[in-house]
């Protein structure tokens, strides 16, 4: 009994917090979709900085990371490819790779790690030092106030990041294409081109855009959660990282599994 | 006038709040006059806090009405309880200044959300409060700067920032020392003669309390204990009340097998 107890409870638990989410998301979606029409002013500025800070301080270490992870697939792929002499595939290989799952999911992770975390620390923070309340006793909605501008910034900034990740990915693969491969590396971005589909690089944004909504709804509501104290600040931290990681997986499973059917 | 509760800025009427099973507010009922300040009472645990979110909106209801000028809170569409929410101001016990925001920001957000004033005005508008509250020309520091005893007094310019008509205290004097808490307490005194703003501060501290109430409120373990004026409460003779003005403890737990039952955890606690 005791097992289908906990089950149960599980269930429920991961139910309620998937409304959470979806309640959450919702809000935001309404005061970034239908609130400028009654009135609600989007809050470009703070959109603004946030983007600055999801996206462009962000650039340095997902450049190096993808760079790396390019370079890792074509050293992975050349190591199987060589056998049947089709080292030349390993540009395309690569450029697929990166661009259809890599590229969107390297770019989520550094995201999540940098952003998705901060969420989750900033209004959390301020849950415990009531600056929620504040905020609502001032008339000004928190969903609004906070979670509008992330969404935002998140939702255009992932797809940039995720454009820029696969670029510095065939780079990386570039690297190995020149040195181990044989390739010029005009030669190596001509073959990258001839290999690559825009169906190939479109599916991998639209999965960045739905990472980009997860990894805030996550943040966010980890953050709204916070119980009081610091030592709770830093538990929705935590989880904050290890569920948006989860549901970007989850949410990937989903979006390559229906592009794959929708492909065939 | 022939609603008789528009006299009244804030009027509570049977208010029950529930924390799940736990009943922590059991029917309270209480007026405050235009213009009049209202000390609330109580010791840890006995409801205050959770009586003050009720009353600003933070926290619903479970049964029983918030009036705020006449109007129910809990009827009321999010706009309308939005508009109410402009015309009150709260000043949290630790300040709930936003962090982010510079002094100046914080006081001036409120009204650069709600008005379309010009930027100068709304400069002239926040150095004002800041003046009024005593921090004039700290308006460009963060709140991590600011001492303790600043920071309530930058929380309160910030809660004035749209003229509100009722201003709530949530323990001003606590955890500043008797000097800076003196400060506050003449502060609100300032207020409430310049303004005449109807003012309800939630508090434990007696000499505050004695300094600025025209009325005051004890509730203990959710229940108002006592209402009245200055007098009536002094004299007051419920054993409730000269336990608390005469700040007499808790009789402590005195059969010693009690004591060792609760410390081996053999027999099941007593009900406190």
């Amino acid at each position: 009994m005791a097992f289908f107890d906990s089950v149960g409870r599980n269930t429920i638990g991961g139910l309620a917090y998937v409304g959470g989410l979806a309640r959450l998301s919702g809000r935001a979606a309404y005061f970034t979709l239908i609130g400028p029409f009654k009135g609600k002013a989007l809050r470009w500025s703070r959109a603004f900085h946030q983007a600055m800070a999801v996206g462009i301080e962000a650039l340095p270490i997902l450049s190096t990371i993808t760079f790396f992870v390019g370079l890792i697939l074509a050293l992975q792929g050349a190591y199987e490819l060589r056998k049947f002499g089709a080292l030349q595939y390993v540009a395309g290989g690569v450029a697929v790779s990166m661009s259809r799952e890599l590229g969107p999911l390297m770019t989520a992770i550094v995201v999540i790690g940098r952003s998705g975390s901060a969420f989750a620390a900033e209004i959390g923070t301020m849950k415990v030092t009531e600056e929620i309340d504040a905020l609502t006793t001032m008339a000004l909605n928190p969903v609004q106030f906070l979670v509008t501008p992330k969404f935002l910034a998140m939702i255009l900034m992932l797809p940039c990041l995720t454009t820029w990740a696969d670029f510095m990915g065939v780079m990386g693969g570039a690297v190995f294409g020149v040195t181990g491969a044989n390739f010029t590396l005009h030669g190596y971005v001509q073959a990258t081109l001839d290999a690559l589909l825009v169906r190939d690089i479109v599916t991998g944004l639209i999965k960045s855009v739905m990472f980009g909504a997860v990894i805030t709804a996550v943040g966010c509501y980890e953050g709204f959660e916070t119980g009081g104290g610091a030592e709770e600040v830093g538990r929705s931290t935590t989880s904050a990282v290890v569920m948006s990681i989860f549901l970007v997986i989850v949410v990937d499973l989903v979006f390559t599994s229906l592009f794959y059917v929708l492909g065939r | 006038m022939s609603d008789p509760s528009s006299d009244n800025t804030l009027s509570v009427r049977d208010l029950r709040v529930r924390y799940g099973e736990r009943e922590i507010l059991h029917g309270i009922s209480f007026d405050v006059p235009r213009g009049e300040t209202l000390v609330i009472l109580g010791g840890s645990g006995s409801g205050k806090s959770t009586l003050l979110r009720t009353l600003v909106g933070l926290q619903p209801a479970s049964s029983g009405e918030v009036l705020i000028r006449g109007q129910d809170i809990a009827k009321m569409s999010a706009e309308d309880l939005d508009e109410t929410r402009k015309k009150i101001g709260l000043s949290f016990q630790g300040g709930a200044l936003f962090g982010s925001m510079t002094v100046g920001e914080n006081v001036s957000l409120p009204l650069r959300e709600h008005t379309q004033l010009e930027e100068s005005t709304i400069q002239i508008i926040m150095r004002l409060k800041l003046e009024q509250v005593g921090l004039a020309g700290f308006e460009n520091y963060m709140p991590s700067q600011l001492s303790g005893g600043m920071k309530k007094r930058a929380a309160v310019a910030r809660a004035m920032a749209m003229d509100p008509e009722i201003l709530f205290f949530d323990e001003p004097s606590a955890g500043l020392d008797p000097i800076i808490a003196a400060g506050i307490d003449n502060l609100i005194l300032k207020l409430k003669k310049a303004f005449r703003m109807t003012i309800i501060v939630v508090t434990h501290e007696l000499a505050s309390a004695f300094l600025i109430a025209d009325s005051m409120l004890l509730i203990n373990k959710g229940d108002i204990v006592a209402h009245g004026s200055m007098e009536e409460m002094r004299n007051s003779t419920h054993p409730r009340v000269r336990q608390f003005l005469d700040r007499v403890p808790e009789p402590e737990v005195s059969e010693e097998m009690d004591y060792l039952q609760m410390l081996t955890g053999e027999a099941p606690p007593r009900a406190l």
